[in-house]
Protein backbone atom coordinates (compact mmCIF):
# COMPACT_ATOMS: atom_id res chain seq x y z
CA UNK A 1 0.00 0.00 0.00
CA UNK A 2 2.79 2.47 0.81
CA UNK A 3 5.08 4.08 -1.69
CA UNK A 4 5.17 6.27 -4.74
CA UNK A 5 2.45 4.42 -6.68
CA UNK A 6 -0.49 5.50 -4.59
CA UNK A 7 -2.80 7.46 -6.83
CA UNK A 8 -5.00 9.69 -4.70
CA UNK A 9 -7.05 12.62 -5.95
CA UNK A 10 -9.28 14.69 -3.70
CA UNK A 11 -12.06 16.57 -5.44
CA UNK A 12 -12.90 19.37 -3.06
CA UNK A 13 -13.65 22.99 -2.38
CA UNK A 14 -11.79 25.18 0.10
CA UNK A 15 -14.76 26.26 2.19
CA UNK A 16 -16.19 22.80 2.82
CA UNK A 17 -15.87 21.33 6.32
CA UNK A 18 -16.46 17.91 4.80
CA UNK A 19 -13.49 18.29 2.43
CA UNK A 20 -11.40 19.62 5.34
CA UNK A 21 -12.05 16.39 7.27
CA UNK A 22 -10.61 14.35 4.42
CA UNK A 23 -7.59 16.65 4.05
CA UNK A 24 -6.92 16.25 7.78
CA UNK A 25 -7.11 12.47 7.46
CA UNK A 26 -4.74 12.41 4.47
CA UNK A 27 -2.25 14.72 6.17
CA UNK A 28 -2.34 12.76 9.42
CA UNK A 29 -1.49 9.62 7.46
CA UNK A 30 1.24 11.47 5.56
CA UNK A 31 -0.33 10.55 2.22
CA UNK A 32 0.37 12.47 -0.96
CA UNK A 33 -2.62 13.42 -3.04
CA UNK A 34 -3.65 15.69 -5.88
CA UNK A 35 -6.09 18.36 -4.71
CA UNK A 36 -8.68 19.39 -7.28
CA UNK A 37 -10.55 22.58 -6.42
CA UNK A 38 -14.15 22.65 -7.69
CA UNK A 39 -16.28 25.65 -8.54
CA UNK A 40 -19.55 24.32 -7.16
CA UNK A 41 -21.55 26.69 -9.36
CA UNK A 42 -19.92 25.04 -12.37
CA UNK A 43 -19.28 21.42 -11.43
CA UNK A 44 -16.67 19.51 -13.38
CA UNK A 45 -17.28 16.36 -15.42
CA UNK A 46 -14.98 14.58 -13.00
CA UNK A 47 -17.15 15.49 -10.01
CA UNK A 48 -20.43 14.71 -11.78
CA UNK A 49 -19.19 11.35 -12.99
CA UNK A 50 -17.53 10.30 -9.74
CA UNK A 51 -20.43 11.31 -7.50
CA UNK A 52 -23.51 11.07 -9.72
CA UNK A 53 -25.86 10.48 -6.77
CA UNK A 54 -25.05 13.58 -4.73
CA UNK A 55 -22.84 15.64 -7.09
CA UNK A 56 -21.10 16.91 -3.95
CA UNK A 57 -17.60 17.26 -2.58
CA UNK A 58 -15.54 15.66 -1.17
CA UNK A 59 -14.83 12.73 -3.47
CA UNK A 60 -11.64 10.75 -2.93
CA UNK A 61 -10.50 8.98 -6.06
CA UNK A 62 -8.11 6.14 -5.25
CA UNK A 63 -6.51 4.40 -8.22
CA UNK A 64 -9.43 5.64 -10.32
CA UNK A 65 -12.18 4.46 -7.93
CA UNK A 66 -14.34 7.12 -6.27
CA UNK A 67 -15.31 7.12 -2.60
CA UNK A 68 -17.95 9.63 -1.45
CA UNK A 69 -19.28 10.99 1.86
CA UNK A 70 -16.63 12.47 4.16
CA UNK A 71 -17.11 10.13 7.15
CA UNK A 72 -17.02 7.12 4.85
CA UNK A 73 -13.90 8.46 3.11
CA UNK A 74 -12.12 8.97 6.45
CA UNK A 75 -12.96 5.41 7.48
CA UNK A 76 -11.81 4.13 4.06
CA UNK A 77 -8.48 5.93 4.50
CA UNK A 78 -8.16 4.42 7.98
CA UNK A 79 -8.82 0.87 6.73
CA UNK A 80 -6.93 1.02 3.43
CA UNK A 81 -3.80 2.63 4.87
CA UNK A 82 -3.94 0.73 8.13
CA UNK A 83 -0.20 0.21 8.34
CA UNK A 84 0.67 3.86 7.71
CA UNK A 85 0.60 6.62 10.29
CA UNK A 86 -1.91 6.71 13.16
CA UNK A 87 -5.13 4.68 13.30
CA UNK A 88 -8.26 6.79 13.50
CA UNK A 89 -10.86 4.38 14.85
CA UNK A 90 -10.00 2.58 18.10
CA UNK A 91 -9.19 -1.14 18.00
CA UNK A 92 -11.85 -2.13 20.52
CA UNK A 93 -15.32 -2.77 19.00
CA UNK A 94 -17.17 -1.05 21.85
CA UNK A 95 -15.04 2.06 21.61
CA UNK A 96 -15.48 2.01 17.84
CA UNK A 97 -19.25 1.95 18.31
CA UNK A 98 -19.03 4.89 20.71
CA UNK A 99 -16.90 6.81 18.19
CA UNK A 100 -19.43 6.07 15.42
CA UNK A 101 -22.24 7.21 17.70
CA UNK A 102 -20.62 10.59 18.33
CA UNK A 103 -19.63 11.05 14.69
CA UNK A 104 -23.29 10.49 13.74
CA UNK A 105 -24.37 12.88 16.49
CA UNK A 106 -22.05 15.61 15.24
CA UNK A 107 -23.44 15.21 11.72
CA UNK A 108 -27.12 15.13 12.62
CA UNK A 109 -27.31 17.48 15.59
CA UNK A 110 -24.46 19.94 15.12
CA UNK A 111 -23.43 20.16 11.47
CA UNK A 112 -26.93 19.94 9.96
CA UNK A 113 -28.38 22.88 11.94
CA UNK A 114 -25.11 24.75 11.46
CA UNK A 115 -25.57 24.45 7.71
CA UNK A 116 -29.13 25.75 8.08
CA UNK A 117 -27.79 28.85 9.88
CA UNK A 118 -26.08 29.82 6.63
CA UNK A 119 -28.97 28.82 4.40
CA UNK A 120 -31.78 30.31 6.50
CA UNK A 121 -34.18 32.54 4.64
CA UNK A 122 -35.58 34.22 7.75
CA UNK A 123 -34.22 35.39 11.07
CA UNK A 124 -36.54 32.92 12.82
CA UNK A 125 -35.09 30.01 10.87
CA UNK A 126 -31.55 31.18 11.61
CA UNK A 127 -32.27 31.66 15.33
CA UNK A 128 -33.88 28.23 15.60
CA UNK A 129 -30.93 26.55 13.85
CA UNK A 130 -28.48 28.48 16.07
CA UNK A 131 -30.35 27.37 19.18
CA UNK A 132 -30.11 23.73 18.05
CA UNK A 133 -26.39 24.09 17.36
CA UNK A 134 -25.64 25.38 20.82
CA UNK A 135 -27.80 22.72 22.44
CA UNK A 136 -25.77 20.11 20.56
CA UNK A 137 -22.49 21.62 21.74
CA UNK A 138 -23.62 21.17 25.34
CA UNK A 139 -24.36 17.50 24.72
CA UNK A 140 -21.10 17.07 22.82
CA UNK A 141 -19.14 18.30 25.86
CA UNK A 142 -20.45 15.16 27.59
CA UNK A 143 -19.50 13.14 24.53
CA UNK A 144 -15.97 14.45 24.74
CA UNK A 145 -15.77 13.42 28.38
CA UNK A 146 -17.00 9.93 27.49
CA UNK A 147 -14.63 9.43 24.57
CA UNK A 148 -11.49 11.13 25.89
CA UNK A 149 -11.53 9.54 29.37
CA UNK A 150 -9.57 12.49 30.74
CA UNK A 151 -7.13 12.71 27.85
CA UNK A 152 -6.71 15.48 25.28
CA UNK A 153 -8.64 14.19 22.29
CA UNK A 154 -11.84 12.27 21.54
CA UNK A 155 -9.38 9.55 20.49
CA UNK A 156 -7.59 9.70 23.86
CA UNK A 157 -3.90 10.60 23.86
CA UNK A 158 -3.94 10.87 20.09
CA UNK A 159 -6.27 12.17 17.43
CA UNK A 160 -9.01 9.78 16.42
CA UNK A 161 -11.97 9.54 14.11
CA UNK A 162 -14.27 11.86 16.03
CA UNK A 163 -11.51 14.48 16.34
CA UNK A 164 -11.20 14.49 12.54
CA UNK A 165 -14.98 14.63 12.01
CA UNK A 166 -15.35 17.62 14.33
CA UNK A 167 -11.95 19.05 13.41
CA UNK A 168 -13.08 19.73 9.86
CA UNK A 169 -15.33 22.46 11.24
CA UNK A 170 -12.82 24.26 13.47
CA UNK A 171 -12.36 27.32 11.27
CA UNK A 172 -16.12 27.75 11.24
CA UNK A 173 -16.20 27.29 15.02
CA UNK A 174 -13.67 30.11 15.31
CA UNK A 175 -15.67 32.19 12.85
CA UNK A 176 -18.87 31.74 14.88
CA UNK A 177 -18.19 34.65 17.19
CA UNK A 178 -17.75 37.09 14.31
CA UNK A 179 -20.77 35.65 12.52
CA UNK A 180 -23.25 35.18 15.37
CA UNK A 181 -21.87 37.16 18.28
CA UNK A 182 -21.29 34.07 20.41
CA UNK A 183 -18.37 31.66 20.68
CA UNK A 184 -19.28 28.15 19.63
CA UNK A 185 -16.89 26.48 22.08
CA UNK A 186 -16.96 28.91 24.98
CA UNK A 187 -14.42 28.06 27.70
CA UNK A 188 -16.94 29.26 30.29
CA UNK A 189 -19.69 26.88 29.10
CA UNK A 190 -17.95 23.94 27.43
CA UNK A 191 -14.38 24.07 28.75
CA UNK A 192 -13.38 20.62 27.47
CA UNK A 193 -14.35 21.40 23.87
CA UNK A 194 -12.81 24.88 24.03
CA UNK A 195 -9.50 23.38 25.19
CA UNK A 196 -9.78 20.61 22.59
CA UNK A 197 -10.16 23.17 19.82
CA UNK A 198 -6.97 24.99 20.86
CA UNK A 199 -5.09 21.73 21.24
CA UNK A 200 -6.25 20.46 17.84
CA UNK A 201 -5.31 23.75 16.17
CA UNK A 202 -1.69 23.26 17.27
CA UNK A 203 -1.26 20.07 15.29
CA UNK A 204 0.80 20.25 12.08
CA UNK A 205 -2.03 18.78 10.04
CA UNK A 206 -4.39 21.44 11.38
CA UNK A 207 -1.99 24.27 10.64
CA UNK A 208 -1.54 23.00 7.11
CA UNK A 209 -5.17 22.22 6.34
CA UNK A 210 -7.57 24.42 8.32
CA UNK A 211 -8.95 27.37 6.42
CA UNK A 212 -8.00 30.94 7.25
CA UNK A 213 -10.63 32.13 9.75
CA UNK A 214 -11.05 35.62 8.26
CA UNK A 215 -11.71 34.10 4.86
CA UNK A 216 -14.33 31.82 6.44
CA UNK A 217 -15.96 34.79 8.19
CA UNK A 218 -16.22 36.65 4.86
CA UNK A 219 -17.58 33.55 3.15
CA UNK A 220 -20.09 32.98 5.94
CA UNK A 221 -21.36 36.56 5.79
CA UNK A 222 -21.76 36.26 2.05
CA UNK A 223 -23.75 33.02 2.33
CA UNK A 224 -26.02 34.38 5.06
CA UNK A 225 -26.74 37.55 3.10
CA UNK A 226 -27.32 35.68 -0.14
CA UNK A 227 -29.76 33.17 1.32
CA UNK A 228 -31.65 35.67 3.44
CA UNK A 229 -32.21 37.90 0.44
CA UNK A 230 -33.73 35.28 -1.85
CA UNK A 231 -37.18 33.77 -1.42
CA UNK A 232 -35.98 30.47 -2.87
CA UNK A 233 -32.56 28.87 -2.98
CA UNK A 234 -30.95 27.80 -6.23
CA UNK A 235 -28.47 25.42 -4.50
CA UNK B 1 -13.84 -9.89 22.39
CA UNK B 2 -11.99 -12.50 20.31
CA UNK B 3 -13.86 -15.41 21.85
CA UNK B 4 -17.20 -13.92 20.73
CA UNK B 5 -18.94 -15.09 23.89
CA UNK B 6 -22.45 -13.80 24.12
CA UNK B 7 -22.18 -12.59 27.68
CA UNK B 8 -25.18 -10.66 28.86
CA UNK B 9 -26.97 -9.38 25.73
CA UNK B 10 -30.20 -7.38 25.70
CA UNK B 11 -31.85 -5.65 22.77
CA UNK B 12 -34.27 -2.82 23.47
CA UNK B 13 -36.60 -2.68 20.50
CA UNK B 14 -40.15 -2.06 19.32
CA UNK B 15 -42.09 -4.68 17.42
CA UNK B 16 -42.50 -2.60 14.24
CA UNK B 17 -39.29 -0.54 14.39
CA UNK B 18 -37.31 -1.24 11.22
CA UNK B 19 -34.15 0.04 12.90
CA UNK B 20 -34.53 -2.45 15.73
CA UNK B 21 -35.14 -5.15 13.13
CA UNK B 22 -31.78 -4.42 11.53
CA UNK B 23 -30.15 -5.39 14.80
CA UNK B 24 -32.34 -8.45 15.43
CA UNK B 25 -31.54 -9.67 11.94
CA UNK B 26 -27.81 -9.02 12.36
CA UNK B 27 -27.85 -11.07 15.57
CA UNK B 28 -29.84 -13.74 13.72
CA UNK B 29 -27.27 -13.87 10.91
CA UNK B 30 -24.58 -14.44 13.55
CA UNK B 31 -26.63 -17.04 15.42
CA UNK B 32 -26.30 -15.08 18.64
CA UNK B 33 -28.89 -15.37 21.42
CA UNK B 34 -30.11 -12.34 23.30
CA UNK B 35 -32.91 -11.11 25.51
CA UNK B 36 -35.38 -8.99 23.58
CA UNK B 37 -37.13 -6.23 25.51
CA UNK B 38 -40.16 -4.62 23.87
CA UNK B 39 -40.35 -0.90 24.58
CA UNK B 40 -43.56 1.09 24.71
CA UNK B 41 -42.37 4.26 23.02
CA UNK B 42 -45.28 6.18 24.54
CA UNK B 43 -44.02 5.21 28.01
CA UNK B 44 -40.28 4.76 27.73
CA UNK B 45 -38.62 2.58 30.36
CA UNK B 46 -35.95 3.73 32.79
CA UNK B 47 -33.62 1.26 31.10
CA UNK B 48 -34.12 2.89 27.70
CA UNK B 49 -33.82 6.43 29.05
CA UNK B 50 -30.65 5.61 30.95
CA UNK B 51 -29.02 3.59 28.16
CA UNK B 52 -29.74 6.10 25.41
CA UNK B 53 -30.00 9.42 27.25
CA UNK B 54 -29.00 11.42 24.16
CA UNK B 55 -31.70 10.19 21.78
CA UNK B 56 -34.04 8.10 23.99
CA UNK B 57 -34.66 5.85 20.99
CA UNK B 58 -34.61 2.19 20.08
CA UNK B 59 -32.71 0.15 19.18
CA UNK B 60 -30.20 -0.08 21.99
CA UNK B 61 -28.02 -3.16 22.34
CA UNK B 62 -26.77 -3.65 25.87
CA UNK B 63 -23.78 -6.00 25.96
CA UNK B 64 -22.39 -6.87 29.40
CA UNK B 65 -24.10 -3.77 30.75
CA UNK B 66 -22.68 -1.39 28.11
CA UNK B 67 -25.14 0.25 25.71
CA UNK B 68 -24.56 0.65 21.98
CA UNK B 69 -26.91 2.98 20.09
CA UNK B 70 -27.68 3.85 16.44
CA UNK B 71 -28.77 0.86 14.36
CA UNK B 72 -25.94 0.89 11.80
CA UNK B 73 -23.27 1.37 14.49
CA UNK B 74 -24.81 -1.57 16.36
CA UNK B 75 -24.77 -3.76 13.23
CA UNK B 76 -21.07 -2.96 12.69
CA UNK B 77 -20.42 -3.76 16.37
CA UNK B 78 -22.21 -7.11 16.06
CA UNK B 79 -20.24 -7.85 12.90
CA UNK B 80 -16.94 -7.10 14.64
CA UNK B 81 -17.58 -8.86 17.94
CA UNK B 82 -19.01 -12.06 16.46
CA UNK B 83 -16.54 -12.52 13.63
CA UNK B 84 -14.71 -15.65 12.63
CA UNK B 85 -15.65 -19.09 14.03
CA UNK B 86 -17.39 -19.83 10.75
CA UNK B 87 -19.96 -17.11 11.40
CA UNK B 88 -21.09 -15.26 8.27
CA UNK B 89 -19.68 -11.75 7.79
CA UNK B 90 -22.17 -8.90 7.44
CA UNK B 91 -19.91 -6.23 5.90
CA UNK B 92 -17.63 -7.11 2.99
CA UNK B 93 -13.94 -7.63 3.74
CA UNK B 94 -12.57 -5.30 1.07
CA UNK B 95 -12.26 -1.64 2.19
CA UNK B 96 -13.60 -0.28 -1.11
CA UNK B 97 -16.64 -2.56 -1.01
CA UNK B 98 -17.17 -1.57 2.63
CA UNK B 99 -17.14 2.09 1.61
CA UNK B 100 -19.74 1.38 -1.10
CA UNK B 101 -21.93 -0.51 1.39
CA UNK B 102 -21.67 2.31 3.93
CA UNK B 103 -22.42 4.90 1.22
CA UNK B 104 -25.69 3.22 0.28
CA UNK B 105 -26.69 2.60 3.89
CA UNK B 106 -26.18 6.30 4.51
CA UNK B 107 -28.23 7.07 1.38
CA UNK B 108 -31.01 4.78 2.64
CA UNK B 109 -31.13 6.62 5.98
CA UNK B 110 -30.60 10.17 4.72
CA UNK B 111 -32.58 10.18 1.46
CA UNK B 112 -34.74 7.10 1.04
CA UNK B 113 -36.19 6.73 4.53
CA UNK B 114 -37.28 10.39 4.96
CA UNK B 115 -38.87 10.27 1.50
CA UNK B 116 -41.16 7.28 2.08
CA UNK B 117 -41.81 8.30 5.67
CA UNK B 118 -42.85 11.65 4.25
CA UNK B 119 -45.50 9.93 2.15
CA UNK B 120 -47.12 8.63 5.32
CA UNK B 121 -46.80 11.90 7.19
CA UNK B 122 -47.95 14.21 4.37
CA UNK B 123 -51.06 16.18 5.22
CA UNK B 124 -51.83 17.44 1.71
CA UNK B 125 -52.07 15.66 -1.64
CA UNK B 126 -49.43 18.01 -3.05
CA UNK B 127 -46.96 17.22 -0.27
CA UNK B 128 -47.67 13.51 -0.64
CA UNK B 129 -47.10 13.72 -4.40
CA UNK B 130 -43.73 15.37 -3.82
CA UNK B 131 -42.65 12.65 -1.42
CA UNK B 132 -43.87 9.92 -3.78
CA UNK B 133 -41.65 11.40 -6.51
CA UNK B 134 -38.66 11.64 -4.11
CA UNK B 135 -39.24 8.02 -3.08
CA UNK B 136 -39.43 6.85 -6.69
CA UNK B 137 -36.18 8.67 -7.52
CA UNK B 138 -34.50 7.05 -4.54
CA UNK B 139 -35.76 3.62 -5.55
CA UNK B 140 -34.29 4.13 -9.01
CA UNK B 141 -30.91 4.94 -7.46
CA UNK B 142 -31.15 1.85 -5.25
CA UNK B 143 -32.12 -0.30 -8.26
CA UNK B 144 -28.96 0.86 -10.02
CA UNK B 145 -26.93 0.27 -6.86
CA UNK B 146 -28.27 -3.27 -6.61
CA UNK B 147 -27.28 -4.08 -10.17
CA UNK B 148 -23.75 -2.74 -9.55
CA UNK B 149 -23.24 -4.31 -6.13
CA UNK B 150 -24.98 -7.68 -6.35
CA UNK B 151 -23.00 -8.56 -9.46
CA UNK B 152 -25.67 -10.88 -10.74
CA UNK B 153 -26.22 -12.56 -7.38
CA UNK B 154 -29.35 -12.59 -5.28
CA UNK B 155 -28.51 -10.15 -2.52
CA UNK B 156 -26.57 -6.93 -2.01
CA UNK B 157 -24.25 -9.16 0.02
CA UNK B 158 -23.86 -11.59 -2.90
CA UNK B 159 -24.95 -15.16 -2.29
CA UNK B 160 -25.98 -14.41 1.27
CA UNK B 161 -27.49 -11.41 3.05
CA UNK B 162 -25.17 -8.62 4.06
CA UNK B 163 -25.15 -5.13 5.47
CA UNK B 164 -27.24 -3.45 2.77
CA UNK B 165 -29.77 -6.27 2.68
CA UNK B 166 -30.41 -5.64 6.37
CA UNK B 167 -30.29 -1.84 6.00
CA UNK B 168 -32.99 -1.89 3.31
CA UNK B 169 -34.82 -5.15 4.01
CA UNK B 170 -35.89 -3.93 7.46
CA UNK B 171 -38.44 -1.68 5.74
CA UNK B 172 -40.37 -4.47 3.98
CA UNK B 173 -43.16 -4.65 6.58
CA UNK B 174 -43.70 -0.91 6.18
CA UNK B 175 -43.75 -1.19 2.39
CA UNK B 176 -46.48 -3.77 2.88
CA UNK B 177 -48.27 -1.36 5.21
CA UNK B 178 -48.13 1.40 2.58
CA UNK B 179 -49.57 -0.97 0.02
CA UNK B 180 -52.44 -1.67 2.40
CA UNK B 181 -53.01 1.92 3.54
CA UNK B 182 -52.46 3.85 0.26
CA UNK B 183 -52.45 1.26 -2.48
CA UNK B 184 -48.88 2.43 -3.06
CA UNK B 185 -46.07 0.12 -4.15
CA UNK B 186 -42.74 1.54 -2.97
CA UNK B 187 -40.76 -1.00 -4.99
CA UNK B 188 -42.68 -1.47 -8.25
CA UNK B 189 -41.76 -4.55 -10.27
CA UNK B 190 -42.29 -2.63 -13.53
CA UNK B 191 -39.82 0.17 -12.72
CA UNK B 192 -37.49 -1.59 -10.27
CA UNK B 193 -37.45 -5.24 -11.32
CA UNK B 194 -34.17 -6.14 -9.64
CA UNK B 195 -35.21 -4.69 -6.30
CA UNK B 196 -38.64 -6.27 -6.59
CA UNK B 197 -36.99 -9.67 -7.09
CA UNK B 198 -34.62 -8.95 -4.22
CA UNK B 199 -37.48 -7.93 -1.89
CA UNK B 200 -39.29 -11.20 -2.47
CA UNK B 201 -36.09 -13.20 -2.09
CA UNK B 202 -35.12 -11.33 1.10
CA UNK B 203 -38.56 -11.86 2.59
CA UNK B 204 -38.08 -15.61 2.13
CA UNK B 205 -34.81 -15.77 4.08
CA UNK B 206 -34.80 -17.41 7.50
CA UNK B 207 -33.61 -14.25 9.18
CA UNK B 208 -36.36 -12.08 7.65
CA UNK B 209 -39.05 -14.66 8.44
CA UNK B 210 -37.87 -14.91 12.01
CA UNK B 211 -37.73 -11.17 12.67
CA UNK B 212 -39.96 -9.15 10.36
CA UNK B 213 -43.60 -8.74 11.41
CA UNK B 214 -46.66 -8.95 9.16
CA UNK B 215 -47.51 -5.62 7.48
CA UNK B 216 -50.82 -5.61 9.39
CA UNK B 217 -48.86 -4.95 12.58
CA UNK B 218 -47.25 -1.88 10.99
CA UNK B 219 -50.66 -0.65 9.78
CA UNK B 220 -52.08 -1.01 13.30
CA UNK B 221 -49.16 0.94 14.75
CA UNK B 222 -49.48 3.67 12.12
CA UNK B 223 -53.12 4.08 13.11
CA UNK B 224 -52.14 4.26 16.78
CA UNK B 225 -49.59 6.99 15.95
CA UNK B 226 -52.16 8.89 13.88
CA UNK B 227 -54.64 8.81 16.74
CA UNK B 228 -51.97 9.97 19.16
CA UNK B 229 -50.98 12.89 16.92
CA UNK B 230 -54.62 13.83 16.43
CA UNK B 231 -55.14 13.87 20.20
CA UNK B 232 -52.22 16.26 20.58
CA UNK B 233 -53.83 18.69 18.15
CA UNK B 234 -57.13 18.93 20.04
Amino acid sequence: MAGANIELKLVGQWASVFVTRVKLALHLKGLNYESIEEDLRNKSELLLSSNPVHKAVPVLIHNGKPICESQIIVEYIDETFAGIGPSFLPADPYERAVARFWAAYIEEKLVAPWDRVFRAKTNEERDEATRKMFAAVDVLEGGFKECSKGKGFFGGDNIGYVDIILGGAISYAKAAEALSGAKLFDAAKTPLLAAWMERFSELDAAKTVLQDVDRVVEHGKMLIAKNAAQPSTTD
Amino acid sequence: MADGKEGDLKLLGMHVSPFAHRVSMALGVKGVRYEYIEEDLFHKSELLLSSNPVHKKVPVLIHDGRPICESLAIVEYVDEVWSGDGRPAILPADPYERAIARFWASYIDDKFFPAWLGIMRATTEEARGEKVKETQDAVQNLEKAFSEIAGGKGFFGGDTVGYLDLALGCFLPWFGAMRMMFGLEVIEAATAPLLAGWAERFGETAVAKEVLPEPEKAVAYAKKLQAYRASLNK
